[in-house]
């Protein structure tokens, strides 16, 4: 490397990609863009970076709608629930089992996860509303599908737009038959990201879920000590059930998961639990705070990314109960200890120093760096595509170098900041893959653990380590540049 | 816990004894019927096999379960990308457009680009036009398109945006800045709640085609033909075609055409690749013919370029072998030209073809399903090689489909088990299924949950197909096409009585080398 430090090519990248934009733009954008440092206190958030405002039009940005925020994300992994896409055909078409929420049940009779349910709004439905077919549609859904044990609407954009009320239908229909029914106003213009959904979901878990007394089967859940409910993980590719293990051997009982492989019986009941552990922060800080104000119950942030962050969170998690807990919080530590360092010992030497640029949503920006500075890579950049500003302020303290920070960046910028900063990786989503496969650069999926994982907890790292072992060192990449196409050997 | 000899991801971890604990005991938590009562679930798994359930299934009117379609603004994306240097632009919500470029990305495993101007909740209430204002010039000053396209969301429609002022607007605005007066701004109005991603296409490419081509009609028509593919999503489908018409020695246009854009070789990154010259578009009103592909995916536009333009043409449908030979005759009228010997060779391969592998799909039962234009092509190749498609359903089916439909299978001597279904969606499918099973189907990887519970093998043909790779590179049309659908099929229905017949001792005597 040249004499050019880290954090001045950071500088000079930003500044360059700011060039680009007409002036409106990269004022703008400028707010959003900035490099932030280790322990530098003077930095309100990371880098000083503005968050959750407004897109700039037209820049290709890679984030999604508020319908995403509820329906794909919160509300959707909920298995014995079917979830309506209220209003036109594609929303749900697009977002059918994109995000690997992993459940278990039979589909279609008692568990509905990856399956479409669509009021496929025609004009009609425009023109005269959409309410009667709503109800129609709730009347059909319990004949056909007789073991859901409720029903969630999703709305898209036009519900709001021409007048529905869906929250009359749903508790005229609910009144009726005595079922869970929750509409959920959450239609892709409201915000400006899938991140007013997450909060508009968690409302109506609270009014709905709770306040609402869902009905639930089978026998209601005994309260002990020791019961905790998972929080804000949507087992993509099984991670609830990577972290659920280690908490079960530490002695506790994990008597709900929020939201992946859930069922309505274990998310009514988490207001019995001792304590909320929360891994996604952002998408249901919201429903953690009202279980706090609500019913006591504290709770508490953790990070099941790589070993250094597991361990400190068994044991921030174990703190909050006796010393059995925190023993066997020690001894689980023990436990898992030589295997991780048999998969360090594997893999460090073969990623060591190699540097990552991230960008994705929710909390791993933040989160996953620990998981690759445990395997000695760096992370040089990371961005959200729809925090705010305290989920930048967490981030001051995971950051191990100076890091360019770019908030909700697009296309444009991340190419640019690729170009300019050459990491060895880049992780971030689909939409972005492919353009970075192009130049010849490893790529991972982190939205979707590129259909693999599960990356939580410490079988999760292993699978994490060998998934990045994999990106980094295919031969693949190698073959980019034809022979014809190669320097020279001197 | 992990081995680090030998990591298991998902797949195999779970099922290790120690995680099949936890899923046991999470069970005890759990509401879902599944974790209370197993017997009523397999009561109503049960049920839901039956005719009586597949009675209420069809009666349904309200709720949609497992669509097969997608709506306009797609189709319009698909457009845009046809052409060179053109950005899709999506007046309307970001969120919509982070979902066309992960359905488009997913299927082709290749970067879509595509720009919304992000309305929000302001937009609803005054009107998109700031949004339009900043977007057409940030987009334009970011990645340089040397056109835009715009097409619409819902949120759009339902607030009655009016496309044609707002771009006006938008370059007064800009003053020639980043969009100069004469830069070309299609668009078309592709509302989500009217017809599906077909529409989309159509509205989007008759839009362009009369917007590019105002005040540039010429007295004389040129010795050139148009080819509209259509939503077309092989790759190798255009590529087919091209070479088809250049066999002829023809002059053409093809317009929209993203075979390119949507397979580039690896070693660099550019936005866009290949495309309709937008010089050739501005003149195509000039052409003395042009063939759609699609009948369905083009019927504003055939009415355009017939009616108004008055070009020869009209639509054929290169699918299988009688819809390639059509196209073929098509083109030797066209161009007065005799079928080319290369062509008549690759026709004979075919067919040669067709007289080894038919055993194998002669009296096969199919269930397929698809876009309306596909069908009738796969259809025509199903019967053409004795095959029986027992189900034909067709969620996105237009006006004229069903009857069209009907007519090609009763030309089958099985025409009394024939079966068409326009309108219907993939959890009537999984009724018919269950009601009156097949031997295999055809369709896209919705129809994967259908294998799952039917058992019923799903052979790969049509969009989106997520879970397998590649399919999309090859061609389903021309003769080379037809040859790629004749291998797929042949080939699955050869896997299937191997895995029927590879039972050691007791099936194997029929598990032949030779086949």
């Amino acid at each position: 490397m040249g004499p050019e430090s880290l954090e001045a090519k950071q500088q000079a990248a930003i500044e360059e990609v700011l060039k680009a934009y007409p002036a409106k733009a990269a004022k703008n954008r400028k707010k959003h863009l900035g490099v932030g440092a280790p322990e530098d206190e003077s930095q309100k958030t990371c880098g000083n970076v503005r968050s959750n405002k407004k897109t700039v039009p037209g820049v290709m940005s890679q984030r999604g709608c508020a319908y995403a925020g509820s329906k794909g994300v919160v509300w959707g992994p909920v298995k014995d629930m079917v979830h309506i896409s209220h209003g036109p055909i594609g929303c749900g078409q697009y977002s059918r089992a994109g995000r690997r929420n992993y459940y278990i049940g039979t589909t279609g009779v008692d568990t509905f996860v990856t399956m479409n349910f669509s009021t496929d709004f025609q004009e009609k439905d425009i023109v005269f509303g959409g309410d009667k077919k709503l109800d129609v549609a709730f009347h059909e859904i319990d004949d056909l599908f007789p073991l859901n044990n409720g029903i969630t609407v999703q709305s898209e954009c036009p519900i709001g737009l021409i007048g529905d009320d869906i929250n009359a239908t749903s508790k005229m229909y609910a009144k009726k038959t005595g079922n869970t029914i929750v509409p959920v106003n959450c239609e892709g213009f409201r915000g400006v990201s899938q991140s007013l959904g997450h909060h508009i979901a968690n409302d109506t878990i609270r009014d709905y879920v709770f306040d609402g007394n869902a009905e639930i089967l089978g026998a209601p859940i005994e309260p002990t000590e020791y019961d905790v409910a998972i929080i804000g993980d949507y087992n993509i590719g099984g991670d609830a059930w990577s972290s659920r293990i280690l908490l079960e051997e530490m002695g506790l009982r994990v008597t709900a998961q929020w939201s992946g492989d859930a069922t309505i019986k274990e998310m009514a009941q988490t207001p019995k639990v001792k304590l909320n552990l929360l891994h996604c922060y952002r998408s249901m800080n919201y429903i953690s705070r009202h279980m706090e104000k609500e019913y006591g119950i504290p709770w508490v942030e953790y990070n099941f990314f790589g070993p250094t962050q597991t361990i400190k969170s068994l044991r921030k998690i174990a703190a909050f109960f006796d010393e059995t807990i925190q023993q066997k919080a020690e001894e689980v530590i023990a436990k898992y200890q030589p295997m991780i360092d048999g998969v360090i010992a594997k893999y460090r030497p073969r990623l060591e120093g190699k540097q990552v640029m991230l960008f994705v949503g929710g909390l791993r920006p933040r989160h996953v760096i620990g998981a690759y500075e445990d395997l000695g890579m760096e992370v040089i950049g990371t961005g959200y595509e729809f925090a705010h500003d305290d989920d930048y302020k967490r981030t001051k303290d995971e950051i191990f170098r100076s890091t360019v920070i770019y908030d909700d960046v697009n296309e444009y910028e991340l190419e640019a900041f690729v170009k300019k900063l050459q990491p060895d990786l880049v992780a971030s989503g689909i939409k972005e893959k492919y353009v970075f496969q192009k130049m010849g650069l490893p790529y991972r999926q982190m939205h979707s653990w590129d259909y693999s994982g599960p990356y939580h907890g410490y079988d999760g790292f292993a699978i994490f380590a060998a998934d990045m072992d994999l990106a980094l060192n295919s031969p693949v990449w190698g073959h980019s540049t034809a022979p014809w196409d190669k320097e020279e050997e001197a | 816990m992990q081995n680090v000899d030998k990591i298991d991801n998902g797949k195999n971890l779970f099922q290790h004894p120690e995680y099949q604990d936890v899923l046991k005991n999470k069970k005890q938590f759990e509401g879902a019927w599944g974790a209370v009562d197993k017997a009523k679930v397999e009561e109503i798994a049960e049920w839901t096999k039956t005719w009586d359930y597949r009675e209420k299934n069809l009666a349904r009117e309200a709720i949609t379960v497992n669509p097969a379609k997608a709506c306009q603004p797609l189709g319009a994306v698909m457009v845009a990308l046809g052409f060179e240097n053109t950005m899709p632009y999506v007046h309307g919500s970001h969120g919509c457009v982070a979902y066309f470029r992960s359905y488009f990305t997913r299927h082709f495993k290749e970067p879509t680009p595509c720009v919304s101007d992000s309305m929000t909740e302001d937009a609803a209430v005054f009107g998109g036009l700031v949004n339009m204002k900043d977007g057409l010039k940030n987009c334009a000053a970011l990645y340089k398109p040397d056109m835009i396209m715009v097409s619409t969301t819902c949120m759009a429609e339902v607030i009655g945006d009016d496309l044609y002022a707002f771009i006006d607007a938008a370059k007064q605005e800009d003053g020639g800045e980043h969009l100069p007066a004469e830069y070309p701004i299609p668009y078309a109005h592709t509302p989500s709640f009217v017809g599906s991603h077909i529409t989309g296409y159509d509205n989007m490419m008759q839009g362009t085609m009369q917007q590019l081509t105002e005040g540039n009609k010429a007295d004389e028509k040129k010795d050139r033909i148009n080819i509209i593919p259509g939503f077309e999503t092989y790759i190798g489908s255009l590529i087919s075609v091209k070479s088809i018409v250049e066999a002829f020695g023809q002059d053409y246009i093809m317009l929209g055409d993203h075979s390119e854009q949507w397979d580039m070789p690896a070693g660099k990154y550019e936005m866009f690749a290949g495309g309709t010259k937008i010089d050739d578009a501005k003149d195509c009103i000039n052409s003395k013919a042009t063939i759609s592909l699609q009948k369905y995916a083009t019927a504003k536009t055939m009415k355009m370029v017939t009616k108004r333009w008055k070009h020869a043409g009209g639509t054929s449908n290169p699918v299988g072998l009688k819809g390639t030979d059509e196209f073929i005759m098509k083109l030797a009228e066209l161009t007065g030209k005799e079928v080319p010997e290369s062509l008549k060779a690759q026709r004979g391969r075919l067919v040669d073809a067709m007289q080894d592998s038919y055993p194998y799909m002669h009296g096969k039962k199919f269930a397929i399903w698809g876009d309306p234009d596909f069908l009738i092509g796969m259809v025509s190749f199903l019967l053409e090689m004795g095959a029986e498609p027992t189900h034909v359903l067709c969620h996105n089916a237009p006006r004229g489909w069903e009857e069209e439909m009907r007519a090609l299978l009763d030309t089958s001597p099985a025409k009394d088990d024939l079966n068409v279904w326009a309108g219907k969606d993939l959890w009537v499918m999984r009724s018919l299924l269950f009601t009156e099973p097949v031997d295999f189907m055809i369709g896209n990887s919705y129809g994967k949950e259908l294998m799952r519970d039917t058992g019923t093998p799903l052979i790969y043909i049509g969009f989106p197909i997520f879970d397998r790779h590649h399919l999309h590179r090859y061609s389903i049309s021309g003769y080379d096409g037809a040859l790629n659908l004749l291998t797929w099929i042949t080939n699955k229905v050869l896997d299937q009585v191997d895995e029927e017949t590879k039972g050691i001792a007791t099936t194997d005597y029929f598990f032949d080398l030779i086949r």
